[in-house]
């Protein structure tokens, strides 16, 4: 910390929270160990405000956690029932978008949109499922790409642009026909330089990019998110390198 | 055609598409540019068209698929050499005079909506509000507007289109688009004369200038009201390897034409608008971001810049003056209304695709290309040149409160006289219904579909930013329009629109859309509508930008003002949440049975 930073507090759901000039209100929750719900979201990359799950409310104003300045004597709601009611509603919405087949999806205990499901209560999909058309690409040698499960969160997108230093990812179309792209000459993995060591490989949240051969290796019950719970795990500091797999 | 003989001019299409590429490119560097030419020329951007243009612009070929995939009126798939588009606006829209004129058209084309017939002739498609609202039904053939549509004219227009008759051989006169002013006041009496508010300026200085707009209480025109001068302080005030001047002329609300009638005949009140924003904030560059409906006033546009450069009044110099030169580009959007947000109009012009930015940090500081923007509405920099030119006392004569000058509306729908009528801030809205011979009133929409419905008790509210702050739109609907009809027709226009950036508004405005069709159609019921309730205030409060924010004010307006639209469509039963029928529509296509047994009724 440089001398001429400064140190205030803001105040989440009654919790005093310090500060430093220049991070976001998710930055001093986490660092304090306040668990804001987040999909989108990953220490170490732009943040990009997205999925909407980390909407706090300041006084009777919404903002998103991860983008919002943290600045002195903020107010903040966090872990209220109507925050959370929203955030369910917003991850009902998630799931009813894609094409979510969680008890056979190879994600399945590893994802955190099942585990934020779990979290906030939510027992269904509520709303009408919008059964889209999404493109699988599994021309990859090692990575498979199935848009089904994507929730547009652009980890990916992020992870290959600022810790990969590629750009093997994008968002094309709008409305519920937004749909992750790559960036290749045929549009397919298998002619962009994505590797299987590659963060962005790695990041998905869900089961929209997967490594092959590898969906079974820890058997369902001993998977992340059975043995712990998505606040437990959002608030692990994520060390953004590139991951070398044991196989390669 | 043309096409296959300049194509047999190249040894292959590569060839072609890199010598169009490089010489579109070379005229006027930005890929939306790019993309519109190949678009015209080739009826669709291939993807051998989409790793060219990366190729030649050094861009992702990524980033170039996202753009094109992004915008309404560019296409993967080719269009035909007639491509129409009819405007689904309630003012403007294909169904604006009763009669469905796009299935007219289809019919007399044998042609589905959204398809290209086999020939390669025509295609047929609806489109978002094209700002010809007080024209009636109104559609864009190759880009260029016809208004004022019929069962006639859609007739001869088929029949044109038939005989593949050139669009320059169509009746000139069905293509002029008539400004209908009603009613002027501080603004529209008359065009600035060239240079007049610049000397003006010059002789007031800078920050004389500066202080003339921050003294005159302007705010700015595009609906949200921020203070005109307060912005360009705060833009000054920034630091950066450059400053810019951004003109906002992508007016996609429904209902909204003003900036299309102050484009074509205020222009130069505009560029001096423009000038005196430059020169207060210290830019050399700005950029008129063009909404690509309006791409019919490009080249008058670009003749009133043309003659401004040879008067000395843009460019090196200006009006003498060595220290000051500054220059206006036009960019053309291709289809988006959520480019009309500031920050997404920024991302667009910097060749992305729009969708906003996370703010703070705000385009004052960081805007175009990072650096310290202002952007402004069409009619704020007008008001700005003439409050340099007449004073801040001039302005402040009018108005009412905080919300000072006057404001200037486009007015359509059910009345006798619908057009551009400014009036004082603060009028009401009886008086403004009363002028444009507006009978039997059952509602109005202030400020578009993301603004206000109100209702008959309501007409003694003003219009200004403290009571009924609007961009400009007032849609009159009458007692014989059923309003759940125009309801259902905003939610379709805002889930069509909405960037699919964050969750609430991606997901929540098909959801509603899909919501207000069930109980539209006559399968909603008591718990239907509870849902739209639930589902709009979360997308109201938890949406990234305004579009989200505002998506659901018709339907949160209509619910609480005019309940009983809903409600009588209701039927008192449990219902599934999907109609059983339609979703055997693909069985009956893949089985090819339209019979009795194949409906559930």
């Amino acid at each position: 910390m440089s001398a001429d930073t400064k140190q205030n507090t803001i105040t989440i759901d009654g919790q005093e929270i310090p500060f430093l000039a220049g991070q976001t209100i998710m930055d001093a929750a986490l660092a304090a160990g306040v668990y804001i719900p987040h999909l989108c979201h990953r220490q170490g990359l732009t943040p990009h405000g997205s999925c909407k799950l980390c909407v706090v409310d300041i006084a009777s104003k919404s903002v998103t956690a991860c983008t919002m300045p943290a600045m002195a004597g903020q107010q903040i709601s966090n872990n209220t029932p109507a925050l959370n009611e929203a955030r369910k509603t917003i991850t009902q919405m998630l799931f009813i978008e894609g094409n979510h087949i969680c008890p056979s999806c190879e994600k399945c205990g590893d994802c955190t949109l099942q585990a934020m499901a779990y979290h906030l209560g939510m027992l269904d999909g509520h709303f009408p499922q919008f059964f889209q058309r999404r493109e699988v690409d599994a021309s990859h040698p090692t990575v498979m790409l199935d848009r089904d499960r994507c929730i547009l969160c652009e980890l990916c997108v992020r992870a290959s642009r600022e810790v990969d230093g590629k750009n093997v990812f994008d968002i094309a179309g709008r409305g519920t026909n937004a749909h992750l792209i790559v960036n290749s000459t045929s549009g397919k993995l298998v002619d962009s330089d994505l590797e299987t060591s590659d963060m962005a490989a790695h990041i998905c949240p869900v089961g929209a990019i997967l490594i092959k051969k590898s969906g079974y290796k820890v058997p369902i019950g001993q998977r992340t998110f059975d043995l712990h719970k998505v606040s437990e795990i959002g608030l692990e500091k994520t060390i953004l390198t590139k991951v070398r797999q044991p196989d390669e | 055609m043309s096409m296959s003989s300049a194509v047999s001019n190249f040894s292959n299409m590569t060839d072609l598409l890199r010598s169009v590429i490089t010489r579109i490119y070379a005229e006027s560097p930005y890929l939306l540019h790019v993309l519109y030419a190949l678009q015209r020329k080739f009826l669709h951007i291939s993807d051998e068209a989409v790793r060219e243009v990366a190729a030649h612009l050094d861009l992702p070929t990524s980033q170039v698929d996202a753009v094109v995939e992004f915008y309404a009126f560019f296409h993967k798939i080719p269009r035909g050499r007639y491509d129409i588009l009819f405007s689904n606006c309630t003012s403007c829209g294909y169904m604006a005079g009763g009669v469905d004129l796009m299935a007219m058209f289809g019919r007399r084309l044998g042609i589905a909506v959204g398809k290209t017939r086999g020939d390669g002739l025509v295609s047929m498609d609806q489109t978002s509000c094209i700002g010809m609202c007080d024209h009636g039904a109104a559609l864009l053939v190759n880009g260029m507007p016809i208004t004022s549509l019929d069962g006639p004219m859609i007739d001869s227009i088929a029949a044109l289109v038939e005989a593949a008759t050139p669009l320059e051989d169509w009746p000139a006169e069905w293509f002029y688009v008539e400004g209908n002013i009603r009613v002027s006041g501080l603004l529209l009496k008359d065009d600035l004369s060239e240079g007049i508010s610049l000397r003006a300026m010059l002789a007031l200085g800078a920050v004389g200038s500066l202080s003339e707009i921050i003294q005159s209480g302007l705010r700015g025109r595009g609906g949200a009201g921020f203070s005109t001068g307060m912005k360009w302080q705060l833009c000054r005030d920034a630091q950066g390897a450059a400053h810019y001047v951004v003109c906002n002329a992508d007016e996609g609300e429904p209902g909204t034409f003003k900036d299309r009638v102050l484009l074509h005949s205020y222009a130069d009140s505009l560029f001096e608008g423009m000038t005196v924003c430059a020169f207060a904030i210290g830019a050399k560059q700005g950029y008129l971001y063009l909404r690509a409906e309006y791409r019919y006033l490009l080249s008058h546009l670009q003749s009133v810049l043309t003659r401004r450069r040879e008067l000395g009044l843009l460019g090196v110099g200006i009006l003498g003056q060595p220290g000051f030169s500054f220059d206006i580009d036009i960019v053309v959007g291709a289809g988006a209304y959520i480019c009309g947000e500031e920050s997404a109009l920024i991302e667009s012009l910097e060749g992305k695709r729009g969708i906003p930015r996370v703010r703070p940090p705000f385009p004052v500081t960081h805007g175009y290309l990072g650096q310290p923007t202002v952007v402004n509405n069409v009619e704020t920099f007008i008001a700005a040149a003439h409050i340099v030119l007449r004073g801040s006392a001039w302005f402040r004569a009018v108005g009412t409160g905080k919300s000072v000058g006057s404001k200037i509306l486009s007015i359509s729908g059910d009345c006798a006289a619908p057009g551009i009528y400014e009036y004082p801030f603060g009028v009401t809205i009886r008086q403004v219904l009363d002028d444009c011979g507006a009978k039997d009133v059952l509602a109005v929409q202030i400020g578009g579909p993301s603004g206000t419905l109100i209702n008959r008790a309501e007409f003694d509210r003003r219009l200004d930013f403290d009571d009924l702050s609007t961009g400009g739109s007032l849609m009159i609907f009458n007692q014989a329009r059923d309003l759940l009809a125009v309801i259902v027709n905003f939610a379709h226009f805002f889930a069509h629109e909405s960037c699919g950036f964050c969750t609430p508004c991606r997901v929540g405005t098909t959801l509603l859309k899909n919501g207000l069709d069930k109980i539209a159609g006559g399968h909603g019921t008591q718990y239907d509508l509870d849902e739209m309730q639930r589902i709009a205030a979360l997308v109201k409060y938890r949406s990234h930008c305004g579009l989200g924010q505002t998506a659901a004010n018709p339907i949160l307006d209509g619910l609480q003002r005019f309940p009983q639209a809903f409600e009588q469509r209701l039927v008192h039963s449990d219902e599934p949440h999907f109609d059983l029928d339609a979703a055997l529509e693909e069985a009956r296509q893949v089985s090819h049975r339209d019979d009795t047994a194949a409906h559930i009724k």
